[in-house]
């Protein structure tokens, strides 16, 4: 199992281009995954706020 | 066309089809991470590097997609004067930086084992980073502005300028010598990639795609309640800012 788990990661020794390209990707995509969603968020929070003291 | 582009019509819809849509993107790029890690072949010259074509090819496609799709934005922008559309191409933007930024490094990681350089500055790889800056570049402008409406004008014709890049990327490994090698899925004849890894590559892409089109939904979401919240604080008199452009305004009192 290790063994397996070991020669998966090596990527048949190219795990230090391998790797990083799909780290890259997910930290990339990631990144505006959350920016999106948490700027959605704040805006939808202020507009609420907005709407409660015009009552 | 336009019918259904009326901004609380967006809202509307948006809400119904995004929770499906980011649902779908989200099993996407797991079946698409699945088979490009563990069932995809490696490949009988490249060994297991070929896995990062599974970034890099549905990444490049991405980074030329969303730039036709701010083109087209800008064209219904200038034309129609559209709100939607003004708040569509500012949407993309970061988006499509962002999938060619991921073209740009993968590429990179991808020639250093397979070229033995890292970069090089033929027709293909510039063209790309032409396009990286040609993004950066728009939301530079578009920020520059006080008055949103001008920026957005001068951003659509930006756009529309770099136009001219996307054939040029293309085809650059058609009419130009370079190291990066031509089309192999999307040419005339069909592909000539082996089905063991086109499967692979088209599932991702997919992925990618239902991702670019729900982030698109929610930061246009995003920027129209924005533009309700500019305007409620309009009309109460507490806004501090000089200039809320006319459409911002119309668009805030859409419910």
């Amino acid at each position: 199992m290790t063994d397996q788990m070991a020669h998966f990661l090596a990527m048949g020794g190219y795990a230090i281009y391998v790797w990083p390209a799909y780290g890259v990707a997910t930290a990339v995509l990631g990144f505006l995954v959350v920016q999106s969603v948490l700027a959605y968020r704040r805006t939808q929070r202020e507009f609420t706020a907005l709407e409660r003291r015009r009552r | 066309m336009l019918r259904f582009a009326n901004p609380a019509r967006f809202m509307r819809l948006s809400a119904a089809i995004l929770p499906w849509c980011a649902g779908a993107a989200a099993a996407a790029v797991a079946a698409g991470l699945f088979l490009a890690l563990f069932v995809a072949p490696p490949d009988y010259q490249q060994g297991e590097a070929v896995r990062i074509m599974y970034v890099h090819v549905p990444a490049a496609w991405m980074a030329s997609f969303v730039y036709v799709v701010m083109a087209v934005a800008s064209a219904v922008a200038l034309i129609w004067r559209h709100p939607l559309a003004e708040i569509a191409t500012r949407a993309a933007a970061p988006l499509g930086a962002g999938f060619t930024l991921v073209c740009l490094v993968t590429g990179s990681l991808w020639g250093e084992p397979m070229w033995g350089t890292w970069w090089v500055w033929d027709a293909r790889l510039t063209s790309v980073l032409v396009l990286f800056f040609l993004y950066l570049g728009y939301l530079a402008l578009v920020n520059a502005f006080d008055e949103p409406t001008r920026g957005a004008r001068a951003g659509s014709i930006l756009v529309l300028v770099g136009v001219i890049n996307l054939p040029i990327i293309k085809f650059s490994v058609d009419w130009w010598n370079t190291l990066h090698q031509p089309a192999s899925v999307f040419r005339l004849g069909g592909p000539t990639i082996a089905a063991s890894l086109l499967w692979p590559l088209l599932v991702m892409a997919l992925g990618f795609t239902l991702l670019f089109a729900s982030l698109l939904m929610l930061r246009m979401r995003t920027a129209l309640i924005a533009a309700k919240v500019r305007a409620v604080r309009l009309v109460a008199g507490e806004d501090e800012a000089p200039f809320v452009s006319a459409s911002s305004a119309k668009l805030g009192s859409v419910r």
